[in-house]
């Protein structure tokens, strides 16, 4: 049974990729997810705001009140060298290299083309295979208009295509007016792939305090619809590779991811909730289905439920969703 | 290998010969001399090696006392040892001095000569401590600048091997340890060559090893003690000869000579003055100017070897022909014929005269005096004044030099108007405050100039006295020879002011020359800000003449993602206006600097000061200087007139930075000041402020009870009052059962006093529920609302207090109503202890008498010129003292035992005059109940009228009982200190004190570091905090002081946090003051050496308590009696994990930066401590008292 997939040019033994997560921390947790037979890892993130406010705030804790008063011109011991988070993220990166055979996939999330795109090519000199950009970005500013939003991101993906060799994947917000249309124009900036999508972690509010709080949700399965339409209508249509991420749990939803068109499947959720040895049951999943199924690979399913592929293209679109309306309707 | 033109200070200078001719170096934090510690801890984290190639250990000790112990043990055990202290370190250091001189053991103490504490205590610099060393044995050395003390100390731990005898090498506290100059760095070759091998071999063999055993240190009888002494007597005149080859050798090595006593000045001088310490070098200064501008036979004699005092050596260095000599002393000797150096002096010239073979040809007269005391300059003028003392026929003897004695008319008449600066010294002032970075770049502008240019450079600071809201002043100067003007600048050719209100604050223009070049950072646009500055500033700019340059630094600052740190920006335009580099080079070199002191940050930061460099330029403006004076700003008066005489004439001169005007007949004789005076000293630091709104207060009181400076207050007072308020006053109803019916209820906050720290914001819990981002405090600009505010603060004061016998101490909301009597500190913006301190005040202040162990605490608490314990209306209030650092314990149960002891005596005066006194009276006196604010109140009442019956009663006893009336109402003694003292330097009194049994409430403000001296880790420090001394981390967890107490079993112990528990906090003051025995409470307290977000202090309190890291329990012995178990815990079980709380804070995140694997596994060591700790506490707490009372124990099971 041939597993292998295509993503971005490299050459993976299945289609399951844990995504970003603080799974990734740890370099024994990688390697444990080697073992489970996971095809590559996209390490947690360097975020923009890491390489650009943490040299600044320790600066500024470390020297708050030095220099003021004659007793005590400063308050911490001199230090060499501070390994900050950019620092330390490369090192983890070269790390599990050295710990690991499966391509790493750094992680860059950020918005702006500022400094922190040379961050890029230090992930690439640290020897990652490739490199996802997550782009997160709220459109809250009425003054920008969709356009410019757009433009954000092909800028972010060419400066940074610029600057490195390896592949270069982009993880999206499905908050794009035309999504189809956002997908080629990363595609002709160079996109080697799109990451569909990017989950917004939306904050609660703590009624006691009255304060916004974050509050994590980890994916339910029922996420995976959304980056399994969109896979579906992009698979053909577009040169860049297909990630899916956002609620794939069990074998079935990688199996329709891959039929979509995708040529991986991340997961996290079910990672963090279940433990990474979920990785070796989900392939044992697919793999019984392929062969009650007789299918030989993931090439031959890949794409065949495309929208491109399939019966009645328009079940991806407007009609749709006239009928999943009308079936909840008799339901009732 | 050639060598380097380095710019360092003087503790550099000393530590870093020491260090490379030391194995073991044993140490304890003291101002001024830390640094040296603190360096070579460093030096030795990063593994840099002795000139044996082998890396010193340095360690930390609990004490001076400690240090030296520790460094005699070594000493004996054959390792080259050396220690750094000053002041009250080197005094507890005497008796450990004996001995290793006793023993002719070589060592060498490097000291930063500084004040003792007599009647007040002094940081700063002169003899008096290593004066009081002389009679130990030790020699001593003396450096009078920083190539000197580099020098002298290679010089000396060569000597003290050849001679066996120990020295202190000593230079002058701050004038020389702190001043930044340019000088040669001695080579590790040219130390190695200083250092003879044999002679260390000759030390190892004398050591003690099982191998070679011996004893020394025997007890000695009448019979041989005397003459064992008397052995070592060749050894010390031996010395000085060794000293002086020391010497030759060393200029062998690098061409400068030294000898024993250096003369200089005219050969055939007649009037020299005999000196050492950093006033040599104005000293010769000054005699070149008068020699070669008028023509004076005038010269000095620098002292260099003090001890053993060389007579021979003194007198070939004095020219012949003198006739008068001045010795001057930088100490005071009170009740001695003169000050050491002069009687030396006169003793070797007298003898030597009285010889056969006299050495002048008439006995020259000799005078004393004294100067200096405490850095106070001693300048050109001063010098002169010396020298003119002896032209006159009978000069005056044992003379002051430097301030006006107008009591024993001691002082010499100074010309203020003598100066010597001449062209060939640029001299640069810089105004600024510590925030904004202006020392930093200061320091990092005299490393460029002083090693990327030709130029001699020279820097030194003058720092403020409060810790918030603090001035700077840089003082600058470069030229083309070595600088030698030690002392502060008189005529500056550039002033820059990096912050505008410091035009108000400082007579900022008073020093510049005519023509001079004044920079200043102005929040206001190049044409808004001529018509802003204040008529004075205005007038001296036309006057004279000078060059006006503009920069908004905060705008370029605040683009550039630098916030309030202005320093890159005014350093910048420093460069570019001065033309000391050219500017593309100047630019290149102040990123080099900058690349050099944020390197090890990130690149950012680096970046961020690059682009606040690159944008400075264009922002730079010269402005066209009107012909008139425009403005109607006057510079307001700093003190108001409201203050009474003795702060208004006398602190207010202080205040206004002319203290050094002050008279000998100002000052108190015995250091009593009068309290309560940081209320006359508005210091309107504050950008922001915060702002009641009453709408929505539910007048919980936290917002007060958090308050550092005690800004904040509340009052419940009759609605009456109110007729004559200020018409923005603000009040609301009182609300609940703990204010009287119908009674109003206003916070006020003291704007003019508020440090804008954000705390009490921070802590509201009250939100605007339209608008959920505010508050019922909300901070709020303070220029707008300064003067309506100052009328609101003015008109609450004149609001009675609440009856004290009517607030519920038990509820916070009612406890805040109380009168804070420790106020306005200078402590830190949101600052962790004084939020307790000001809570003693409050439930205490009135009957408390507190003794303060030397930290921050006694800084804010004690630091001229005004200082903040305060009095109530009736006049009562904390009557607070100082002792040292290492006996406050025992300093406050000295006062227990003085009040009890008095309060007996008064009963028994009592009993023996029951009759004329009254039966009914003496006996309510003497069966009082005092446990609450009624019964204290009660017996204040009748001792009042106690006294109005012994006036009448005309006997002795009578007269005795009205001495001693007062004790017959309570004393509540606090002894209040902080981790560096509780767990450390003063733990021996500590533990003596509450296993004493004696009635006392020890109060530790707990920041687990060495705070005042600039975060030096303590025994308090937790396991994986880095501090001074922790470069890596503290290894081990933090010590246990309240199970330690505890065990004694009659000791109430309470840990508290008062951002995590309030309620508890209170429960455990109240508690521990209403026990009749010893309690401790060890208060949590945040500090700025925490590296974290002040105004978020509380929450970090909250986190340590949540993670277990700091459980809160109170432990009665009282409880115990009654059959209840003695322990309380009032925190929950561990809720989160301990990274969760300690990785808020940069002293435990910074370790996972630059120590990441070392982190890890302190986290996981540190986090298995606190659960096994909690566990410990949970079972203690879970035993139960046997019910019968006999405190049998049995376990609830």
């Amino acid at each position: 049974m041939d597993l292998t997939t295509k993503y971005m040019g490299l050459k993976l033994k299945n289609p399951i990729v844990p995504s970003a997560s603080p799974l990734s921390e740890s370099i024994d947790t990688v390697k444990a997810m080697e073992d489970a037979g996971a095809a590559a890892v996209v390490v947690y993130s360097l975020f923009e705001e890491q390489i650009s406010h943490e040299s600044g705030e320790l600066d500024h804790y470390l020297s708050v009140g030095t220099d003021s008063f004659a007793e005590a011109l400063s308050y911490f011991p001199a230090q060499e060298k501070f390994h900050l988070g950019p620092d330390q993220y490369l090192d983890h990166i070269a790390n599990l290299k050295k710990a690991v055979d499966i391509p790493i996939i750094g992680s860059l999330n950020g918005v702006s083309t500022g400094g922190w795109i040379k961050y890029a090519q230090n992930i690439e000199q640290a020897g990652a295979d490739a490199l996802e950009l997550n782009v997160y970005y709220i459109a809250a500013n009425q003054n920008i208009v969709g356009s410019e939003v757009e433009n954000m991101y092909v800028d972010v993906l060419k400066e940074v295509k610029k600057n490195v060799k390896i592949p270069v994947a982009i993880k999206l917000s499905p908050f794009f007016t035309s999504m189809s249309n956002m997908a080629r124009k990363l595609d002709h900036a160079g996109a080697d792939a799109l990451v569909l999508f990017n989950r917004f972690y939306q904050p609660d509010f703590d009624l006691d305090k009255l304060e916004v709080v974050p509050n994590l949700l980890l994916s339910t399965n029922w996420e995976m619809r959304l980056p399994l339409r969109w896979i579906a209508i992009l698979h053909g249509n577009i040169k860049a590779s297909l990630g899916a991420t956002s609620g794939i749990h069990n074998y079935t939803d990688v199996l329709k991811i891959m039929m979509a068109g995708g040529d991986v499947a991340m997961m996290a959720s079910e990672l963090l909730l279940n433990g990474v040895g979920r990785i070796a049951q989900i392939l044992d999943g697919m793999k019984k289905w392929m062969e009650e199924k007789e299918y030989s690979s993931i090439d031959m399913m890949k794409g065949s439920m495309s929208q491109k592929k399939i019966a009645q293209p328009a079940a991806f679109e407007r009609a749709n969703y006239m009928k999943t309306l009308q079936s909840f309707k008799t339901l009732n | 290998m050639g060598r380097r033109k380095i710019t360092i200070d003087g503790n550099e200078a000393a530590a870093h010969v020491a260090y490379r001719v030391s194995e073991v170096i044993a140490i304890y934090p003291i101002t001024p001399s830390s640094t040296m510690g603190e360096l070579s801890d460093v030096w030795s984290a990063k593994k840099i090696k002795n000139i044996w190639g082998t890396v010193p250990s340095v360690t930390e000790m609990q004490s001076e006392g400690g240090a030296a112990g520790a460094v005699h043990g070594s000493l004996q055990s054959g390792a080259l040892t050396t220690t750094f202290t000053a002041s009250q370190g080197l005094f507890l250091m005497i008796p450990n001095m004996y001995k290793i001189a006793g023993e002719l053991t070589p060592a060498v103490f490097h000291v930063s000569a500084r004040s003792i504490a007599a009647a007040a205590l002094s940081i700063f610099g002169d003899h008096s401590d290593v004066m009081a060393t002389r009679q130990t044995g030790f020699g001593l050395i003396c450096s009078n600048s920083v190539q000197e003390v580099m020098d002298t100390a290679a010089i000396v731990h060569r000597a003290t091997l050849g001679s066996r005898i120990p020295f202190i090498h000593f230079f002058d506290g701050f004038r020389t340890s702190a001043e930044v100059v340019k000088m040669e760095e001695l080579t590790d070759e040219d130390i190695r060559a200083m250092i003879d091998d044999e002679k260390i071999k000759e030390f190892r063999q004398r050591a003690l090893k099982p191998e070679n055993p011996f004893i020394r240190g025997t007890a000695q009888n009448p019979d041989v003690y005397f003459q064992g002494r008397e052995t070592v007597n060749k050894f010390y005149d031996e010395c000085p000869e060794i000293v002086q080859k020391a010497m030759d050798k060393f200029a062998l090595v690098t061409g400068r000579q030294y000898h024993l006593f250096d003369y200089y000045g005219a050969p055939d001088a007649k009037r020299v003055i005999i000196l050492m310490g950093s006033g040599a070098e104005a000293a010769e200064e000054t005699v070149d100017y008068l020699s070669q501008r008028m023509e004076e036979k005038v010269g000095i004699i620098k002292v260099r070897l003090y001890r053993p005092f060389s007579a021979k050596h003194l007198l070939t260095a004095i020219p012949k022909t003198v006739e008068n000599i001045s010795v001057l002393d930088r100490t005071k000797e009170p009740g001695s014929l003169g000050e050491p150096l002069y009687l030396d002096i006169v003793t070797a010239i007298s003898e030597a005269m009285s010889s056969n073979n006299p050495p002048f040809a008439k006995m020259p007269k000799i005078v004393g005096g004294r100067y200096g005391l405490s850095s106070k300059e001693f300048t050109p003028a001063m010098v002169k004044a010396v020298f003119d003392n002896m032209k006159k026929p009978e000069p005056k003897n044992h003379f002051t030099v430097g301030i006006n004695d107008d009591v024993t008319f001691t002082s010499l008449d100074c010309d203020e108007n003598f100066m010597i600066e001449g062209d060939e010294v640029v001299r640069c002032l810089f105004y600024g405050l510590g925030a904004d970075g202006t020392v930093g770049a200061n320091k990092n502008s005299i490393k460029i100039i002083g090693e990327e240019t030709e130029n001699y450079a020279q820097g030194y600071f003058v720092y403020d006295s409060k810790k918030s809201g603090s001035t700077t002043v840089s003082h600058l100067r470069f030229g083309k020879k070595p600088i030698r003007s030690t002392y502060l600048i008189q005529t500056a050719k550039f002033v820059g002011c990096h912050t505008f209100g410091l035009l108000e604050k400082f007579d900022v223009l008073g020093n510049i020359e005519n023509g001079g070049t004044f920079l200043l950072n102005s929040p206001f646009s190049k044409d808004e800000t001529w018509d802003n500055l204040p008529i004075r500033i205005q007038q001296q700019i036309i006057d004279k003449k000078l060059n006006f340059y503009l920069i908004d630094g905060y705008a370029v600052a605040n683009k550039t993602g630098m916030g309030s740190r202005v320093n890159t920006i005014m350093q910048t335009c420093f460069f570019a206006i001065s033309g000391i580099l050219p500017k593309v080079e100047a630019i290149e070199q102040i990123k080099k600097s900058i690349q050099k002191t944020y390197g090890a940050k990130g690149e950012e930061i680096v970046k961020k000061n690059f682009e606040a460099v690159d944008q400075t330029l264009e922002n730079l403006f010269k402005i066209d200087v009107p012909s008139k004076v425009t403005s109607k700003i006057e510079i307001p008066s700093i003190v108001s007139d409201k203050a009474p005489d003795y702060v208004r004439n006398v602190l207010g001169k202080m205040m206004e930075g002319k203290g050094d005007n002050v008279k000998v007949s100002e000052m108190p004789i015995d250091g009593t000041f009068p309290s309560a005076t940081t209320q006359w000293e508005k210091r309107n630091i504050a950008l922001d402020v915060p702002s009641w709104d009453s709408e929505w207060c539910i007048q919980c009181g936290k917002c007060a009870m958090v308050c550092p400076h005690a800004c904040i207050r509340i009052k419940s007072y009759d609605k009456k009052y109110l007729n004559v308020a200020p018409s923005t006053f603000k009040m609301m109803d009182a609300k609940g059962k703990e204010f009287p019916d119908g009674y109003a209820y206003t916070i006020q906050v003291a704007v003019e006093d508020c440090t804008g720290c954000e705390m009490c914001v921070e802590v509201c819990p009250a939100k605007n529920k339209k608008e959920t981002r505010l508050k019922a405090l909300n901070m709020t600009p303070q220029i707008p609302i300064r003067e309506q505010e100052r009328a609101n603060w003015d008109f609450f004061l004149t609001l009675p207090e609440l009856d004290r016998r009517l607030i519920n101490t038990g509820v916070i909301k009612a406890q805040q109503l109380q009168q804070p009597l420790f106020e306005f500190s200078g402590a830190c913006s949101g600052c962790g202890e004084t939020p307790y301190v000001k809570l003693v005040s409050q439930l205490f202040g009135d009957r408390s008498i507190i003794a303060n162990a030397t930290g921050c605490s006694s800084i804010y608490g004690g630091n001229l010129p005004t200082t903040p314990w305060a009095k109530n209306n009736e006049g009562r209030g904390p009557a607070w003292a100082n002792s040292l650092f290492e006996d406050n314990a025992e300093f406050g149960m000295g006062m227990r035992l003085s009040i009890d002891k008095q309060n007996e005596f008064a009963i028994e005066l009592i009993l023996k005059l029951k009759d004329q006194i009254g039966n009914e009276l003496s006996n309510a006196i003497l069966h009082a109940d005092q446990k609450d604010e009624a019964g204290i109140y009660e017996q204040r009442e009748r001792v009042t009228e106690l006294k109005k019956k012994l006036e009448k009663i005309k006997s002795k006893d009578s007269e005795k009982l009205l001495e001693v009336a007062d004790y017959l109402v309570k004393k509540s003694v606090w002894i209040i200190g902080g981790d560096g003292w509780a767990y450390d330097i003063g733990y021996g009194g500590l533990d003596h004190v509450i296993a004493s049994g004696k009635n006392v409430n020890i109060l530790v403000l707990d920041t687990e570091v060495y705070s005042n001296t600039g975060g030096q880790m303590s025994k308090a420090t937790g396991m994986g905090a880095v501090a001074k001394f922790a470069a890596a981390g503290k290894p081990n967890a933090k010590k246990d002081l309240a199970m330690m107490a505890m065990i004694y079993g009659n000791v109430y112990v309470a840990k508290v946090a008062m951002g995590a528990n309030d309620v508890q906090t209170l429960r455990a003051f109240i508690e521990a003051e209403a026990y009749n025995g010893p309690s401790l409470i060890i208060a949590y307290s945040h500090c700025i050496a925490h590296g974290i977000n002040m105004a978020k202090g509380m929450e970090s309190q909250k986190a340590a308590v949540d993670s277990g890291y700091w459980p809160l329990f109170r432990y009665n012995p009282e409880n115990f009696i009654e059959g209840k178990n003695s322990l309380k815990l009032d925190s929950k079980a561990p809720k989160i994990k301990l990274e969760d709380y300690i990785y808020k804070e940069n002293r435990y995140k910074m370790l996972t930066k630059s120590h990441p694997t070392e982190a890890k596994e302190l986290l996981v060591k540190a986090q298995e401590e606190v659960l096994k700790k909690w566990k410990f506490y949970e079972q203690m707490s879970s035993f139960e008292a046997g019910k019968d009372g006999s405190g049998k124990e049995e376990t609830k099971n």
